[in-house]
């Protein structure tokens, strides 16, 4: 049965598209949920969708209108975080709400036909091209190629930002352009994740693996390994029960999360009871020395 | 020689200036005690220094490469973040490293040898979420201090910290002194008026004081609102009253 399923191309494009994933999402979402900027991310995936129904409007890729609206978006609400006066959580839900609303108003005036909304909204990584593969992988490249040099800098100016300006060091620029990789990768995974189920691929292992680690190097690493775990699982269930891939691999990324909380709770109970024994033994024989 | 020159400079946050024609210059050598009441602007200060504000007007010389240990008043950051207290103190290096900043063996020899000055070096592996706030900022006193600088500024930096460190941590600046200025900000006269050489008293405006020998007299012709009380002979030796 296994030789079965990786005889077709489809398989083996949805095996690659969630490597590349796990790699990408791995490293941006442990910025992303280390930075606490979940909700903004959760924002610019929606405003996209403003971006696709305008591409359907002009009859071009519509994955190009959502990183245009992306970028837009996420430099912008980067921006305006600059300045402490406004809400920057109600500017997120009004970008969020009315990017969805812009995308509606386009793909309604759309002539002709109404386009698989359903792909875009819940993804399906099973119609990976080569050519998004393509994509996947040119995004990936230029992570890796902000994040291997700078990983210090991203980290201490991402723990500690007013400290990192003392530093001489471009903060700012490190920020917009961590934006614009966010929103390229929101956008970018919407065919495999869909706009609603690409959140999860950023902040479910990311959360899995700060279970363990306060390492960041290591909790990166972490995350991609539960990432890609989750999507061969999510994969196989899909395969095996026949149900809509991107919902079966969040799924499965939440029972890796579940079942690695559990892990830990059950570790630590452990320890403790052990201390518990060990630490009036202990007690006693200082007693005893006393006396 | 001057490592930094405030000249006539101004800032506020809205329309009323919080300072006013500051000028202060610091020099190699310098052990510099600012004092000045909640809001008189010795943050602010510090704040234009480190280039974390503009100045209104006025003018902010620092050469290039004269290296800043800061510890900040206030810290804005997350307590959750997964970084480890070795790695909060190597981030004092960032400033010398530069963007592509990496860090090698000599560089952890060194942050463990500043934990273990500010008394930290057991608990170098753990989060920095983990610690009490006077731990913390005995950490952040470490980042202060782990790029062996020019000038260490530091902005009441015995606020969280209980009575015992504070004594070492009077040690530990009087022997760093011999080798790096220091600005040690406090509102408390009387904490720090022992250990600094000079006093600069901020309350909007900045009034400079080349000596640590400061009596009721100074301090009211420098319209400094800070009580005295001064026993016998010792002038330096300083007593504040009890707040109501």
């Amino acid at each position: 049965m296994m030789l079965d399923f990786f005889s077709y191309d489809f398989i083996r494009f949805a095996l690659a598209a969630s490597l590349l994933g796990s790699i990408t999402a791995g490293i941006i979402g442990t910025y992303v949920v280390t930075r606490r900027m979940v909700f903004i991310t959760g924002g610019i995936t929606h405003a996209s969708f403003g971006g696709l129904g305008l591409g359907f409007f002009l009859g071009i890729n519509p994955l190009l209108g959502a990183a245009v609206f992306g970028l837009i978006s996420g430099v912008g609400v980067e921006y305006l975080s600059r300045f402490h006066k406004i809400r920057e959580d109600s500017v997120i839900a009004m970008v969020w709400s009315f990017g969805m609303a812009l995308g509606i108003i386009f793909i309604s005036l759309s002539p002709g036909y109404a386009p698989n909304l359903m792909s875009y909204l819940f993804g399906n990584i099973l119609s990976v091209s080569s050519q998004d593969l393509w994509i996947m992988a040119i995004l990936l490249m230029l992570v890796l190629a902000l994040f291997i040099p700078f990983f210090r800098l991203i980290q201490y100016a991402t723990f500690d930002e007013d400290f990192a300006r003392t530093s001489r060091v471009p903060v700012s620029l490190f920020k917009y352009l961590l934006a614009a990789l966010v929103a390229l990768t929101a956008v970018v995974y919407i065919r495999v994740a869909g706009i609603i189920l690409v959140l999860s691929l950023l902040t479910i292992p990311q959360n899995t693996a700060l279970l363990f680690s306060n390492n960041l190097k290591k909790i990166m690493w972490l995350s991609v390994g539960i990432g890609f775990l989750g999507s061969l699982l999510g994969l196989t269930i899909s395969y095996a029960w026949d149900i809509p891939s991107g919902a079966s691999i969040i799924f499965s990324l939440v029972i890796l999360y579940l079942a690695g909380s559990a892990g830990k709770t059950i570790f630590k109970a452990r320890k403790k009871s052990k201390l518990q024994i060990e630490l009036p033994a202990k007690l006693n024989l200082k007693e005893k020395n006393k006396s | 020689m001057n490592l930094v020159e405030l000249k006539s400079v101004s800032f506020g946050y809205q329309d009323e200036p919080v300072i006013d024609g500051v000028d202060l210059i610091i020099r190699d050598g310098d052990f510099i005690g600012m004092i000045g009441p909640n809001g008189g602007g010795k943050s602010t200060i510090i704040r234009i220094i480190m280039g974390l504000l503009e100045p209104w007007i006025g003018e902010v010389i620092i050469s290039k490469e004269t290296n800043i240990g800061y510890l900040p008043q206030t810290h804005n950051f997350d307590n959750r973040y997964p970084i480890s207290v070795l790695e909060v103190v190597l981030s004092g290096l960032l400033k010398v490293h530069g963007i592509t900043t990496r860090v090698n063996k000599k560089d952890k020899q060194k942050a463990l040898e500043v934990l273990d000055k500010v008394g930290m070096a057991d608990l170098a592996r753990r989060s920095i979420g983990d610690l009490s706030g006077g731990q913390m900022q005995r950490v952040f006193i470490g980042r202060a201090l782990i790029s062996n600088p020019h000038l260490l500024i530091l902005d009441e930096p015995v606020t969280y910290v209980d009575n015992r460190f504070e004594q070492e941590l009077y040690n530990l600046l009087e022997k760093i002194s011999q080798e790096t200025s220091i600005l040690l900000v406090s509102h408390d006269i009387g904490q720090i008026v022992s250990c600094v050489r000079t006093i600069a008293c901020v309350n909007r405006h900045l009034h400079y004081h080349p000596s640590n020998q400061i009596t009721e007299e100074i301090l009211e012709s420098y319209n400094c609102p800070i009580d005295l009380i001064t026993h016998g002979h010792v002038p330096h030796r300083v007593l504040h009253t009890h707040l109501p």
